[in-house]
């Protein structure tokens, strides 16, 4: 039977019948076949291939926001190898020598240096260089807007709850990339980020100051930290991010993926389109979608010019600073943080350690454990495979929104000396409004997206309940066992029997 | 098993109910010997790396630091090593082989491949083919980046016409000091260290060289200089056998003839390296007559066009 295609040619047998249907006449294989089948007699993969080929995902556009933060990666890949060609991972000074004038003869690392001669030197260095970057920023973004999906639609309910955890972490390996890449050519403002991420670590009581040194081979700025970084940027980081996207989309393929609510669509199904050939034609496609936007955002959109900023030197410091967004709110964070710096019973706590670490720390914490909190509060640990409408969880949606506008208040405060120049108000008067909006708009917006969503719910319930009843009336249960009927709906002659199904 | 005390098999005796089926322990060898001398590597190891974090404290030491690391990480490998063969059920488990190739792929490939609503759009496939061509044809972009167009760096090395044979500080070579036998690595004047241009000047005595006519000029006073790069893969010629008058490489052992134009004799390079044309000055140094005649190091494909 393995040989049937070639044996039933050879004897002359018959075409087969399929369930009565239209006689088939033996054929030669295609080329796709044949390649399959010459895989099949050394692997066996045919006894999976139908399992994992016909694996049927469901069709939503907001189901592709994560598989764009996969091309992300992949471009990510493919442009960092390309430029560690050019790289050097060197702190220790050079002099440049290269076509770009004001920087001529300067004193610069001789990692600043690599990346002006990629930027200048090598052709489609720059083209390469801000593909990476825009691809990271893309990276990070199609990451948080996938991560809002999954949050708001309840997707990370069991059985999905171990995936979000999985996707927690993937976010903040991607942070980590985002932030030791962006160090890497040692200009003047990455430098200045590195500089403050030191301050961070060692505000930490009793543990930062070993921290810091072990992490950054000593006191900042050591020799060692350009070449560390590198290694985690390109190694240790991608590495882990490449296991834990294997696990993350293995857990997707075992669990199968959630869907809405709707149509055919019940809780035991899946309804959509096959792995082959649906789904990775859109995705393929996606992918290229995907690079040829970035593609043209690089072309024709700087990106990052170290060569205004100027190489690092620990005595110079540019204005404005602004990091890359995905960072923003941290330097928002240390923006906003209150002047006090307690010393208790000989422990002096630093300023930065709690909007700096205790902050970030508990909001991803939070982030991290959300489904395990969301259970608690509802007592709902049952297996969820229908994703929510936002509305029908007013907690979690405002609870959502809340924590969107508390990193919208971070990242616009760490943008108060642009906001300044530009509305002409003193950097000092937008922090104290900052500090305020910090309190008030978080708990303003859970208050009122708590309402909006209360009111949806309540007449999405009355409609389900009108949809279920057609030309009948909508009943509810009461909590006593009796019906009542439910506001809103059309009306008409009472019906015997149980509520709607 | 019943004629057994039941005390011999405490784990029959007063089992709760549980939620879980029962353990059975058939086929778990008892062998309390081994069971103490894993449990002794198990020691040996929590108390070598105990050791090994005093001696890192104390300031460190190379070999008892080996010494400690190796006693603590074998004591793990052996205790489970002693776990394994001896306390672990060693019966042997037979499995079925099957066949590798499943019936149902090979039977209907296409059924899970979907062929047809592929296959079927045979211009389709080609234009997409032709696309992903053409995506390759634009990554060439990124591939010419990688290096500049080889121009003639391979026929040519810093020698030129009137530049002095140095040593490998810049200063220039007097012919006093390398005696009959003798030889010396030589840098073009300004290039010291330079790595296609390090050549072997070799004083074998005047009257014993076997040159070309026309290279018989080259090497005045019995001195020869040959490039130092090996023409079979590039290692410096580093070895000199005075009394054969032959040039061996320590890589790969090709061999060359110094008195007959250094033409190989031995080994697998098959170019001879090529001569410097050099001349004795009044002041006693050297001067190039200009670059070598071929590309030095090894061949190339090509290497025989004279750039």
């Amino acid at each position: 039977m393995c040989t049937a295609v070639a044996d039933e040619r050879a004897s002359g047998a018959p075409g087969r019948v399929i369930d009565g249907g239209p006689v088939l006449e033996p054929r030669r294989p295609t080329e796709l076949e044949r390649i399959a089948i010459w895989f099949d007699r050394r692997t066996g993969f045919g006894r999976y291939a139908g399992t994992v080929l016909r694996k049927v995902f469901p069709d939503h556009w907001t189901f592709l926001l994560g598989e764009v933060a996969l091309f992300c990666f992949v471009i990510l890949l493919a442009t960092g190898v390309f430029m560690t060609f050019f790289y050097t991972p060197d702190s220790r000074p050079t002099t440049y020598h290269g076509p770009y004038a004001p920087l001529d003869g300067t004193q610069v690392s001789a990692a600043f240096g690599s990346v002006m001669r990629l930027s200048f030197e090598v052709r489609a260095g720059l083209l390469m260089r801000q593909i990476h970057h825009w691809t990271a920023l893309v990276f990070l973004g199609s990451i948080a807007v996938h991560l809002a999906r999954v949050f708001f639609t309840g997707a990370f309910r069991r059985p999905r709850d171990i995936n979000w955890v999985v996707g927690v972490g993937l976010l903040l390996l991607a942070l980590a990339e985002g932030f030791t890449g962006y160090s890497l050519p040692d200009d003047l403002l990455s430098g200045t980020g590195l500089r403050i991420a030191y301050s961070a670590a060692i505000s930490i009581p009793f543990i930062g100051p070993w921290l810091a040194s072990l992490i950054f081979g000593g006191e900042f700025p050591t020799l060692d930290l350009i070449s560390r970084l590198f290694v985690f940027h390109v190694m240790l980081f991608p590495g882990l991010l490449i296991a834990g996207i294997g696990t993350h989309l293995l857990f997707v393929f075992v669990q199968s993926h959630t869907q809405y609510k709707g149509g055919t669509r019940r809780e035991d199904n899946v309804v959509g389109q096959p792995f082959w050939p649906g789904q990775v034609f859109r995705s393929v496609g996606l992918l290229f979608m995907t690079a040829a936007v970035i593609s043209l955002i690089a072309g024709l959109i700087q990106i990052n010019p170290i060569w205004l900023y100027g190489p690092f030197i620990p005595y110079a410091v540019s204005s404005p600073a602004q990091p890359d967004w995905y960072v923003g709110w941290l330097e928002g964070a240390l923006r906003l943080g209150l002047p006090i710096e307690p010393t208790i019973l000989g422990v002096t706590i630093p300023a930065p350690f709690i909007p700096g670490v205790v902050i970030p720390t508990i909001l991803i914490t939070g982030l991290l454990l959300w489904p395990f909190i969301e259970a608690r509060l509802t007592h709902d640990r049952a297996e969820h495979h229908l994703l929510d409408w936002p509305w029908e969880s007013p907690v979690r949606v405002a609870t959502g929104a809340a924590a969107i506008s508390l990193f919208l208040v971070f990242t616009l405060a760490g943008g108060n000396d642009v906001i300044g120049v530009f509305l002409n108000v003193p950097v000092e008067s937008l922090t104290m409004v900052f500090r305020v909006l910090l309190v008030v708009l978080p708990v303003g917006t859970w208050v009122a997206i708590y309402w909006l969503a209360s009111a949806r719910r309540r007449r999405g319930e009355v409609e389900r309940a009108v949809e279920t009843a057609p030309g009948g009336i909508a009943l509810r249960r009461t909590p006593d066992g009796g019906f009542q009927e439910v506001e809103g709906s059309p009306g008409g002659q009472p019906t015997q029997g149980g509520p709607p199904a | 098993m019943s004629e057994e005390p039941p005390r011999r098999n405490p784990s029959l005796l007063g089992r709760p109910a549980a939620l879980v089926p029962a353990r059975s322990d058939a086929g778990i060898p008892e062998n309390p010997a081994a069971e103490r001398l894993a449990g002794l590597a198990f020691v040996a190891a929590l108390l070598a790396g105990i050791g090994l974090l005093v001696v890192y404290v104390l300031g460190g030491q190379t070999q008892i630091e080996a010494v400690l690391l190796t006693a603590c990480l074998g004591g793990i490998g052996f205790g489970i090593i002693v776990w394994a063969q001896a306390l672990l059920p060693n019966a042997p488990v037979t499995e079925v082989r099957h066949p590798l190739g499943s019936e149902e792929s090979a039977a209907d490939p296409g059924d899970a491949l979907a062929a047809p609503a592929i296959t079927r759009r045979t211009m389709l496939v080609r234009l997409m083919l032709g696309a992903f061509a053409g995506l390759a044809a634009a990554l060439a972009v990124p591939v010419f980046s990688l290096g500049p167009a080889p121009g003639r760096e391979l026929f040519v090395t810093p020698w030129r016409k009137g530049l002095r044979l140095v040593d490998e500080t810049n200063i220039p070579v007097l012919g006093a000091q390398i005696p009959v036998g003798g030889l010396l690595t030589v840098f073009p004047e300004g290039y010291p260290g330079s790595a296609d241009g390090q050549t072997l000047l070799i004083n074998v005595g005047p009257g014993r060289l076997q040159l070309a006519p026309d290279r018989a000029s080259w090497a005045p006073n019995g001195f020869v200089a040959y490039s130092k790069v090996c023409t079979h893969a590039g290692c410096p010629v580093g070895l000199y056998r005075a009394t054969l008058e032959s040039l061996i490489c320590p890589c790969h052992q090709s061999t060359f003839d110094v008195l007959r134009g250094a033409v190989p004799t031995g080994g697998p390079a098959v170019r001879p390296l090529p001569q410097l044309p050099i001349t004795l000055q009044p002041d006693g140094t050297f001067a190039a007559l200009g670059d070598f005649p071929e590309p030095v190091g090894p061949s190339f494909w090509n290497v025989h066009s004279g750039g």
